[in-house]
């Protein structure tokens, strides 16, 4: 029983690290594309800020300037994702995926001479990482029957960003149904000529939300070099933004849905983990690769309208121009 | 004036040369700048490293041979991607379908040991345009069907797609007693002749390199491509639906219809880059053998404005860029052939999504010069 219960927690907390960047990615992707413009760019974005948070924390010592650093780097890629979209009507797919492929080069070639270690940053040591949050009272509570290791083994010991990230949900969700800004950012998403005629600016908006998706991009990069990991690696993102663009789809752009859609993906990587090579009474091995294409599957099979319906903000992807 | 007449008489029109051939370069041109940035930044003198970019794809036969070899995967991914373009579709899953296409090829290979290579070929070419169209043909109907946005989804068959290749590379095809994911080599009289090989028939002699038999494929493509869009029915067909689906319907014309025929054909042409690199030079399947041509088909087809002509032109652009930069590495030691992938993403980002980037500008220049000259013309008429 108590084996049982530590197993569990085990696979929750290995799910809560697992979704983290998946999160904050997500809801990136949720405050560009509620305001209209789609960005399958949230890969390279968050592989930029992985790259540039471990490149200044490695030089600096510090990891906070890192966590800046990286946040900078997606707000910079954001806004030529905002420039090429939202000032030159330039088309939303192309531009993203542009950024995919530069991040995708440039990180290891800035790596690569900047460091001289074959595309990757040197190891971080422990000062240079974001901490985990070590929580009072652990020993005090340990004697405690399930409270007690719940609360070690899942409360105790997490990033400081996971912490970050939880408020953040939090936060989007009061910012996007509660907030003037949300009502906005969602009026804009799906009618973007009434937002205009009530004397808002569209680009102004749009902006704003590219803004949000790139600083969100960037700290889950950030987590993913300085926070999980120690330092960057090439290719470090490994389709990790393109999965946050499956959670937000299979959320139906809403927080709570996506959420749990990235918790749903996070949960079934940690199970894949334990499960490699293990024998299913009547299923036989499972192959590592099934499990880890259901992400994608459970999308392609929502957006088919097998499991539910999902339903894009009425205006993603298309350029706003103003009537003459 | 002087190139074409459309903008005769109507001061303020600009030459449509000035859309398809200068813009275009503009962009390059600017892509170019911003990549010679970041040589900079990496402490490199860019002149000297984009010069010897240029002599390492083009300076030498073996290197042409290097460079018309990738130049085929582009034309093939680029071809994919135009078509889609035309009826107004957008396959991100090139390099899924490709993937598949290489899967058909070498089935095909493997199974047909000891057969005289061009039934092999033949019927390697048909496997691989029918992996890849069928890899092509789910997001397709979905798309047609049940309005299933073709850009997420062919996203996901990408990732589907590497996770099968995966598997049937690790569990099912792979080599017995080999610990290296891929298939066994395919008897040497299956492969695909190499160029080399094939002018050697004629006395030829040039060097050795892996540009194949599949680079003319590639060319007939490109005529066959022209001839389906602009000369047949269903090429009519297909453009009108992506141009305006409301008066398509109204014409008669079956949206659905066209949006599966045409991502059929596009993940077929996709397909195609398996001939070229698995049955032309890995004589094997191997793991990720694609590595992004779906991806520069993108770029391939933005650039080329969907047009064959354009289209060759991008992918030989895209053929230098990947032959001579993956040749830098080996005299700069701080540059390795990720830099190919910056150079790519700033052509795609300015090429592609800041196509309009200098439009303004440069068409009130003309529009300026051409009510100029007209108002000289109209005054030297009346003097």
């Amino acid at each position: 029983m108590e084996d049982a219960l530590l197993l569990a927690l085990q696979l929750l907390s290995a799910t809560i690290r697992v979704a983290t960047p998946l999160v904050l990615a997500a809801f990136a992707g949720m405050y560009c594309e509620r305001s209209g413009v789609v960005d399958i760019g949230l890969e390279g974005k968050m592989l930029a800020g992985a790259f540039f948070s471990a490149a200044v924390a490695s030089v600096t010592l510090n990891p906070w300037l890192g966590l800046l650093a990286g946040i900078a780097a997606g707000v910079v890629l954001a806004l030529v994702h905002g420039f090429a979209c939202i000032t030159h009507n330039g088309n939303q797919v192309v531009s993203g995926m542009a950024i995919n492929i530069l991040v995708a080069g440039l990180a290891p070639t800035l790596a690569y001479a900047w460091f001289q270690q074959g595309g990757q940053t040197p190891l971080l040591p422990n000062e240079a990482r974001i901490p985990a949050v070590e929580l009072p009272g652990v020993e005090a509570l340990s004697g405690i029957p399930v409270l007690g290791p719940v609360y070690r083994e899942l409360l105790n010991g997490n990033n400081v960003l996971i912490w970050v990230t939880l408020v953040l949900v939090i936060a989007t969700h009061w910012v996007l149904y509660r907030s003037r800004f949300g009502l906005r950012l969602r009026a804009v998403g799906e009618n973007p000529a009434a937002v205009d005629t009530a004397g808002l600016s569209v680009t102004r908006l749009r902006y704003q939300a590219l803004l949000v998706t790139g600083a969100l991009t960037g700290m889950a990069g950030s987590y993913l070099s300085t926070g999980h990991g120690a330092g960057f690696v090439r290719d470090m993102t490994a389709g990790k933004g393109y999965l946050a663009l499956a959670a937000l789809i299979f959320g139906k752009w809403r927080p709570g849905p996506t959420l749990f859609a990235c918790l749903l993906f996070a949960f079934t990587d940690a199970v894949q983990v334990r499960l490699q090579g293990v024998e299913l009474p009547g299923i036989g091995v499972i192959p590592v690769q099934f499990i880890q294409m259901l992400p994608y599957v459970l999308t392609v099979l929502l957006l088919a309208g097998f499991v539910g319906k999902a339903i894009a903000p009425k205006a993603s992807g298309i350029p706003y121009v103003k009537e003459r | 004036m002087l190139l074409s007449g459309s903008g005769k008489g109507q001061p303020g029109a600009v030459p449509g040369w000035v859309g398809y051939a200068l813009l275009p370069v503009l962009n390059l041109v600017a892509a170019f700048v911003l990549s010679g940035l970041v040589i900079l930044v990496i402490g490199e003198n860019p002149i000297d490293v984009l010069s010897l970019l240029l002599s390492e794809a083009l300076g030498y036969p073996e290197a042409i041979g290097y460079t018309l070899y990738y130049t085929t995967d582009y034309i093939f991914t680029g071809l994919a991607v135009a078509i889609a373009f035309h009826c107004g579709l957008f396959n991100i899953g090139g390099e899924g379908q490709a993937y598949l296409g290489g899967l058909g090829a070498g089935l095909v290979a493997l199974a047909l040991t000891g057969w005289p290579w061009p039934v092999v070929a033949l019927l390697a070419v048909l496997a691989s345009a029918l992996f890849g169209a069928a890899w092509a043909f789910i997001p397709a109907w979905l798309q047609a069907k049940r309005g299933s946005h073709i850009v997420i989804t062919t996203i996901m068959f990408n990732f589907i797609a590497a996770s099968i290749m995966t598997w049937l590379l690790v569990d099912v095809l792979i080599r017995p007693g080999s610990q290296s994911p891929e298939t066994r080599e395919f008897d040497p009289g299956v492969w695909l002749p190499s160029m080399d090989r094939a002018l050697g028939w004629f006395g030829i002699t040039i060097p050795a390199s892996p540009l194949n038999l599949s680079f003319l494929w590639a060319l007939a493509c490109c005529l066959l491509f022209h001839i389906f869009l602009r000369r047949t029915r269903w090429g009519y067909e297909l453009r009108t639906v992506g141009r305006n689906e409301r008066a398509a319907v109204y014409a008669g014309i079956s949206p659905s219809r066209n949006i599966i025929i045409a991502m059929l054909i596009s993940g077929a042409l996709a397909g195609f880059v398996g001939v070229n690199e698995i049955l032309g030079v890995q004589h094997r399947v191997i793991l990720n053998f694609t590595g992004g041509v779906g991806f520069v088909g993108i770029a391939v087809a933005l650039m080329g404005r969907n047009h064959p002509v354009g289209i060759i032109l991008a992918a030989l652009l895209f053929g230098v860029l990947a032959q001579g930069g993956g040749q830098l590495s080996f005299d700069y030691p701080t540059i390795n052939r990720e830099l190919v992938m910056v150079i790519q993403g700033l052509v795609i980002l300015f090429a592609g999504a800041m196509e309009n980037l200098f439009k303004p500008q440069v068409e009130a220049l003309f529009r300026r010069r051409s009510a100029a000259t007209a108002a000289d013309v109209a005054t030297g008429g009346r003097g």
